[in-house]
């Protein structure tokens, strides 16, 4: 199926409560993902705290595309496409570092402003050609046009199409209000280093488990159900160790979750725990609570600690769990392939042992190592395999379904509202051609 | 009396168990208080304020052999299998008076399920001491040479 030329058959994959198997399959569609909806969307690019002084710079992708992310001279954060002008020399040398005021390509010594403005090249008489001065070569390293750092959080659309940064997210920002809120300071670091681990599976299949909340109970008995059976079996010693605390909400029943409620968002956004959420009965860290009321006042800090959201998906793939300070960023390099990026941070002025514990949590659910990771790939793994069968080509996104159902909502914690609404979204800005 | 070909003896002792999967035995080789330590990032000394792949007191380390032979672990139907390949471990601390000892121990290891077969290339360390007399780990840390690098599942243990 040629989807480019076809936008009636493109449309006709996404149905009201069901989606083709070739929005998770179709080599195509990925390659229109790439050039519509990670163009047409606000995109996480990075924490302006990784760039925290002048030069300092960040190099990663936004879906296909190479970027980089770097402090400019008047300490504004932009985002430039990480190629040289000239050869297309990678710019960054390394992941991240600082480059000083100028970045100089190593190919050439090509080198430009750290907003991407050509600076200098060596031999310049070479290039008096008019043919050189209108090319885009001479223009210097190409910026990525929108960008917006949102409480730290920087974000990027590639496409002047599409809509502004505050319309495309709208209420959800509440989602990062309250994480950064969190700080008695108001402000994050990224924090403890970045697990990384590669799913051989669609990007879209981990966005959509992340608001899945009829598969813990189930798919995570082994490792979640295993944790509270030795917990049991040693005499429900006390404290709960912390890893017990961390993985036996996962074994909550369905009631749990259905009263935990989901809210979405317009343009595919949503979050799980609108009224409590797996992170709501951790431990009291000492200290935390007295810091919080001295920068906010009682009223206000306690409003920000009962907020308990699960995860929010920032359409299309970025998750933030914000009582714990966790993100994860779903990197779509194939069709089948997917790098899940779990990056944590430190609440600015709060005592470690926040940071200590959101590290336990990002290493015991996120990691390569993780015996909970390890049965949530086996599933997408599995689906990825299982999409192929010809006789059922659906997949379904039935639950609790309700003909015209309006994007913005809160409801029962178990439905797959949230994944319906981010493929009306996703619907939406692939139907735009560049 | 632990002598030198006693430590190295254990490492190549302990791999064996890991080949053959027998986890109960191998988990017994641990101190009371042992941890199975794989830092995420290279030359890395925290624990607490840096992530690690692993960092697994004995209460995690049963929490995986337990898992392991359930009926519902999904990720394991069909089961992985593993291979250490050790080079000669090299005692870097031997202080019996104290009853602590160093083994580093450079390794290849091969984790295989289904048609998959992936390589990793590690030093590990074993910090061990006595417990009753026998050789009992404290601390065994995997240094993968490319700790931080993007991995599919890691199942079982290096």
């Amino acid at each position: 199926m040629n989807y480019r030329d076809d936008p009636a058959a493109l449309g006709a994959l996404v149905r009201d409560a069901e989606v083709h198997r070739d929005v998770y399959t179709d080599p195509g569609v990925f390659t229109l993902e790439m050039e519509r909806l990670f163009a047409h969307t606000w995109i996480y690019v990075g924490h302006d705290s990784q760039v925290p002084k002048v030069g300092d710079y960040f190099g990663t992708t936004i879906g296909a595309q190479p970027v980089l992310m770097v402090r400019h001279d008047d300490e504004t954060v932009h985002v430039l496409y990480n190629r040289c002008p000239h050869k297309g020399t990678r710019i960054t040398t390394e992941t991240c570092g600082n480059t000083g005021r100028f970045f100089r390509c190593p190919y050439h010594a090509w080198s430009f402003r750290t907003d991407g403005s050509p600076a200098a090249l060596p031999l310049p008489s070479g290039y008096q050609n008019e043919a050189f001065v209108v090319s885009q070569a001479a223009q210097g390293l190409t910026p990525v046009r929108h960008v917006q750092n949102y409480r730290g959080f920087v974000f990027a659309k590639m496409s002047d199409a599409g809509p502004g940064f505050a319309d495309y997210f709208g209420d959800s920002l509440s989602s990062i209000d309250n994480m950064v809120d969190r700080s008695p300071a108001g402000r994050l670091e990224v924090a403890g280093g970045v697990l990384r681990y590669m799913h051989n599976c669609n990007w879209k299949m981990l966005v959509e488990n992340q608001t899945d909340t009829c598969h813990p109970m189930v798919a995570h008995m082994s490792s979640a159900g295993t944790a509270i059976d030795l917990w049991k079996q040693a005499g429900e010693q006390n404290p709960k160790p912390m890893a017990v605390e961390i993985y036996a909400p996962f074994m909550s029943p369905y009631e749990f979750y259905e009263k935990m409620g989901i809210r979405t968002w317009d343009n595919g956004h949503g979050h799980t725990g609108v009224h409590h959420s797996i992170h709501s009965n951790y431990s009291a860290v000492p200290g935390y609570f007295d810091q919080m009321v001295a920068a906010y006042g009682e009223a206000r800090a306690k409003a920000i600690l009962d907020e308990n959201r699960h995860n929010t998906i920032y359409f299309p793939n970025l998750m933030v769990k914000g009582p714990i300070q966790l993100l994860r960023l779903f990197k779509p390099l194939a069709v089948d392939r997917t790098l899940v990026e779990s990056w944590t941070f430190r609440l600015v002025d709060a005592p470690d042992f926040l940071l200590e514990r959101t590290l336990v949590y990002n290493r015991l659910i996120n990691a390569p190592t993780s015996v909970v990771g390890h049965d949530d790939v086996e599933m997408y793994e599995r689906a990825q395999e299982g999409l192929k069968a010809n006789g059922n080509q659906w997949v379904s996104l039935h639950r609790l379904f309700e003909p015209g159902e309006a994007a913005v909502s809160v409801d029962n914690g178990t439905t797959e509202r949230q994944m319906r609404n981010q493929y009306r979204a996703w619907a939406r800005y692939m139907a735009v051609a560049p | 009396m632990i002598t030198r070909d006693d430590l190295i003896a254990f490492v190549y002792h302990e791999a064996r168990l890991l080949d053959e999967q027998r986890f109960d035995e191998w988990l017994d080789l641990f101190a009371p208080d042992g941890r199975y330590w794989m830092p995420l990032e290279y030359g890395q000394t925290d624990r607490r304020l840096i992530a690690s792949l692993m960092d697994d007191d004995l209460f995690l380390l049963r929490l995986r052999v337990e898992r392991l032979k359930g009926n519902r672990t999904y990720s394991q139907k069909p089961r992985s299998r593993c291979h250490h390949l050790l080079q000669q471990p090299q005692i870097d601390g031997f202080d019996a008076e104290s009853g602590h000892y160093r083994v580093w121990t450079a390794m290849h290891y091969v984790e295989t399920r289904q048609d998959q077969q992936d390589l990793y290339a590690a030093w590990a360390t074993h910090d061990l001491t006595t417990v009753d007399g026998a050789l009992r780990i404290r601390m065994k840390r995997v240094d993968l040479v490319n700790c931080d690098a993007a991995f599919g599942s890691i199942q079982l243990f290096l």
